[in-house]
């Protein structure tokens, strides 16, 4: 099981307490699709992803960047047991939806830059050492169903 | 041979026309050893580097941090060559430092969060792919003489 230390706890919930979910949501997928392009081929029903302008500007893409971070809230609440909370949504991007796992480590590190940007110099090196340890379990326990 | 399109060359220059060296380069070399405790074994003459209070206070990373990232301006300089470049560099981290070249990547990551949180918002998507790109680059360049 993850140990987390109260300063861990205390700046994950912090982070989240303030989280703008409908401007770093769609920031962090768009990054995602803009940087790593090869991600686009699972948003085929998207609509317009041609360029960094279309996919910015794109509503789907938004909508749904809102609805990864919102994902993310149960994590937040159930930092003691990550593995189980993400059980069924690791077994639908296995079984459903096809995702290769390695996609969920480069979505967290878009996250992480958008989150360090917003938070500036208040994204010290204590700081990004937890943000990184919650988002790596995440993606540990959404590849924990493949087989 | 790698391509650069001139829009990418021109946002290459104009972020590290941005970056303060010496503020940037011990950021980030800062955020390696608080992140990733375990290079803390490449730098045994440092002193305390054993909890992030004292890396941000140590004068010996503050110094490095800035040898390490003025090293990057001789890539900025010779983007059509940076493989060439570093040759004696990789060899140098290979034979002499004995550098798991794995930790280049963490390296990259860390200065890309550092150069984050102080553009933020002008780090937008498509600067951030072409500014990865640029350090995937280095980072190849500084692995290609290991074997």
């Amino acid at each position: 099981m993850v140990e987390w230390s109260d300063f861990e706890r205390a700046t994950i919930q912090d982070i989240f307490s303030k989280m703008e979910y409908e401007v770093v949501g769609p920031a962090a997928l768009s990054r995602c699709l803009v940087v790593y392009p090869w991600t686009q081929r699972y948003f085929g029903n998207f609509g317009n992803l041609y360029n960094a302008a279309a996919i910015i500007a794109n509503p789907l893409v938004a909508k749904h960047g809102t609805t990864i971070l919102h994902g993310l809230d149960r994590a937040v609440k159930n930092m003691d047991d990550i593995k189980a909370t993400y059980a069924e949504l690791s077994v639908l991007h296995s079984e459903k939806l096809h995702v290769d796992p390695d996609n969920f480590k480069l979505l967290s590190d878009c996250l992480t830059i958008v989150v360090a940007a917003k938070l500036g110099k208040a994204f010290t090196g204590d700081v990004q050492a937890a943000f990184q340890k919650f988002l790596a379990v995440v993606v540990s326990s959404l590849g924990m169903q493949y087989h | 041979m790698v391509e650069w399109t001139d829009k990418e060359r021109s946002t290459v220059s104009a972020i590290w026309e941005k970056i303060d060296i010496d503020v940037i380069g011990p950021e980030a070399l800062a955020r390696v050893l608080i992140v990733y405790p375990w290079t803390e074994r490449y730098f045994g003459t440092f002193g305390d580097i054993f909890s992030a209070t004292a890396v941000l206070g140590n004068a010996k990373v503050a110094a490095h941090g800035k040898v390490v990232l003025k090293a990057l301006d001789s890539a900025v300089k010779n983007m059509d060559n940076i493989k060439a470049t570093y040759a004696d560099l990789s060899r140098l981290h290979y034979e002499k430092l004995s550098v798991d070249p794995d930790n280049f990547k963490l390296l990259a990551d860390c200065i890309t969060i550092a150069v984050a949180c102080k553009l933020k918002s002008a780090l937008n998507p498509q600067a951030q792919a072409t500014w990865q790109k640029f350090l995937s680059v280095v980072v190849d360049a500084m692995s290609s003489q290991y074997f």
